[in-house]
């Protein structure tokens, strides 16, 4: 019954489930909407929609699908057939008779009137402003003007008079169709999973602790381990700035994910290339840095480096001294990649840009040289095979299909 | 089985879209999942849901270490190890070490209880996943003592979210959903009349007109909620400030007094001064 919505929600971007479609109608079934319009809405958004980001999308759906199912269902004078209103050009009218049909009377003796003409009315009638027609100054019927004027169901509102729920858009700006959902990029960066125990001993050891009290000829002997912690370190460096504001939900999204992940995470920014600082603080990167050696020296070498950026710039501001847009470097980019990455061998370079246009931009090709080509795509199957080459120092390629 | 459709309480005012949800999870026996800001009563939900519909309610709190067996049964092997170098009869049989978790006592209950699964998110990334079978069929299996563990009536199952992680969609094909909105002034001002009856009208309005002026000012780190709006109208009647101070036309008083109670964070204090120092800046040039 309600397949033809079913569908649009799904060609729509929405992806409800059948066994969620199922629920919805049993629940109608049961009577719960039956009381308006609004109910139906509320009940279809609970059943089908679980995240209040794709509530626009819903709403938008809704609202298409359902156009004038709210006008017909008030009608109080019974069924007024859709055929009989067909859309007409608009009549634009005067202030004065604005006015004059506003001095017509209230709402109720509109209704008395309209009831009596319906009673009255023999055919279809255009034009004109005494019986009910199209794009005529009656007060009833559509596409007329009048301030209390009753609307019969057509497709459109033109005057936006009753605002149903979900025409509001309330949630319009809680939609963001983002490709890389937070949770896709935490599942990919579980892989980067290694478990290690470490800190107080404070879990039992269910089975050392029966293997040592069987050695004891019974005498209790109680084996505590520390906790599972999740005991990779990242050292991630983003770009930031200038062509990767383009990125930014993307890079947003990572760095939540990561954050969560991994108990020991520092992260650095950059803009454009490594130079001789980065820094931690935005708000005070032109005052705030740190030397890019010092980060070399204090993290050791377990620590895994990814680089997050697009590489995308003049080739001269890698290879030169002097290159960089925002200031004078002694030394070029290129060999301060370099001292980063002998300090950290299993390192990594992430970029936003689709792989097929790696090719076309030639800083994008020296910094992928620079990283032995261990440059992967910021996507789900691209971090995938990243984490994989970090874990594993194997060179794979991003587009082999990834089972688990 | 609802006898009664729920439609808030006295002391909760709930909004028709959320009243819509709770009867269909509790006529359709599913759970549902309540998203929405810190501080907007996605918790205080359960209890007032058991309170309307006179069922017991069972809290279950989640923390970021909790596992889903946690909430269904814990072998207590130390104590059992202990008892039995102690010599005590009650080792024999390993039921006496089997503690039950929050679910198993709800499932226990004679009369259809509320469960509250408070703040699901915080645990660890696939917690709900281990949860989707006892959800769907409302029953587990104990491998210590080889039960099967039924409900006896389904309890009505309310899962609050924080927002700090997506749940996976297996999990939510089973809920039914609804996102506690941010409420406008006409609910704030049910919602701080149902706690403060008899507030002075005057002081009512000046205080949500600061309240939603400090809502708006743009780049706060965390906005003020529900509940700390209700906690300085506290601060606000306990110190008697009058509602003349409330209002922003006295420069020399823009930001509202005791902003302790609404603004948590340096930052967004320090943003909140800096922008009236700015626009007092602009007036007087």
């Amino acid at each position: 019954m309600l397949t033809g919505f079913f569908f649009k929600l799904r060609h729509g971007g929405l992806r409800p489930s059948i066994t969620e479609y199922l629920t919805l109608l049993d629940a109608m079934n049961r009577g719960l909407a039956a009381r308006s319009v609004d109910d139906f809405y509320y009940l279809a958004r609970s059943s089908l929609v679980k995240d209040e980001t794709q509530f626009d999308r819903f709403d938008r759906i809704f609202s298409a699908h359902f156009r004038g199912i709210e006008d017909a269902l008030q009608s109080l004078l019974g069924e007024v057939p859709d055929d009989w209103l067909q859309r007409q050009a608009e009549l634009y009218l005067s202030r004065e008779e604005r006015e004059q049909i506003e001095a017509m009377g209230g709402f109720d003796k509109l209704m008395e009137a309209l009831r009596e003409r319906l009673d009255a009315q023999r055919e279809r009638h255009e034009g004109g402003n005494k019986w009910i027609g199209t794009a005529g100054t009656s007060p009833f019927g559509s596409y007329g003007f009048n301030p209390e004027g009753v609307r019969i169901g057509q497709h459109g509102s033109r005057h936006r008079r009753a605002v149903k729920v979900w025409d509001r858009r309330e949630y319009r700006n809680l939609d963001d169709t983002v490709e890389l959902g937070t949770r896709n990029i935490k599942i990919a960066l579980r892989k980067l999973r290694k478990f290690a125990r470490e800190g107080a001993a404070d879990q039992l050891d269910l089975e050392d602790t029966i293997d040592k009290t069987a050695r004891n000829a019974g005498l209790l002997d109680l084996r505590m381990v520390p906790e599972r912690h999740n005991a990779i370190k990242v050292l991630l460096c983003l770009d930031i700035g200038g062509s990767m504001d383009d990125h930014v939900r993307v890079c947003e999204e990572l760095f939540s994910a990561a954050k969560s992940e991994f108990k020991h995470l520092e992260y650095f920014y950059f803009h454009n290339f490594i130079y001789e600082s980065m820094w931690k603080n935005n708000r005070r990167r032109h005052s705030e840095r740190v030397d890019t050696s010092s980060i070399a020296h204090k993290y050791s070498a377990d620590y895994k480096l990814i680089f997050v950026g697009d590489a995308t710039m003049s080739p001269y501001e890698i290879v030169y001294a002097g290159g960089s847009v925002e200031h004078w470097n002694d030394e070029p980019g290129a060999v301060w990649i370099k001292r980063l990455l002998n300090t950290f061998p299993k390192a990594i370079w992430l970029n936003p840009e689709p792989e097929q246009r790696w090719d076309y931009t030639p800083s994008i090709k020296l910094t992928r040289e620079l990283m032995d080509d261990r440059m992967f795509p910021l996507t789900v199957s691209g971090l995938e095979a990243g984490i994989r080459r970090l874990l594993h120092g194997s060179a794979g390629t991003t587009s082999a299909p990834v089972g688990h | 089985m609802a006898n009664s459709r729920f439609t808030g309480t006295s002391s909760y005012v709930a909004t028709h879209d959320l009243m819509m949800a709770v009867d269909a999870a509790v006529t359709l026996e599913r759970p549902i999942l309540i998203k929405g800001e810190p501080g907007t009563g996605k918790t205080q939900l359960a209890v007032e849901v058991s309170k309307a519909l006179g069922r017991p309610l069972y809290e279950w709190h989640i923390k970021s270490t909790t596992k889903a067996q946690q909430g269904l049964y814990d072998y207590d092997a130390v104590a059992r190890l202990r008892d039995s170098q102690l010599g005590d009869d009650r080792v024999h049989d390993i039921a006496n070490y089997i503690v039950r978790g929050k679910i198993w006592e709800a499932f226990e209950s004679d009369v259809q209880p509320v469960l509250l699964i408070d703040e699901i998110d915080k645990a660890d990334i696939e917690f709900p996943n281990d949860l989707l079978q006892e959800l769907d069929r409302m029953e587990f299996f104990v491998y210590e003592t080889k039960q099967l563990i039924k409900a006896r009536n389904r309890p009505i199952i309310i899962i609050t979210s924080n927002n700090e992680k997506e749940l996976p969609d297996a999990f939510l094909r089973r809920c039914f959903f609804h996102y506690i909105r941010f409420p406008d002034k006409e609910t704030m001002e049910k919602i701080v009349d149902v706690h403060f009856p008899g507030l002075k009208k005057n002081l009512l309005r000046e205080a949500l007109e600061a309240f939603y002026r400090v809502r708006d000012v743009p780049g706060l780190k965390k906005k003020p909620s529900t509940s700390e709006l209700l906690d300085w109208i506290k601060l606000l009647l306990a110190e008697d400030i009058p509602p003349e101070a409330l209002r922003a036309e006295d420069a020399r008083k823009a930001i509202p007094p005791l902003h302790g109670a609404l603004l948590k964070n340096e930052q967004d204090v320090h943003l909140f001064e800096q922008l009236l120092f700015l626009d007092r800046r602009g007036r007087t040039q």
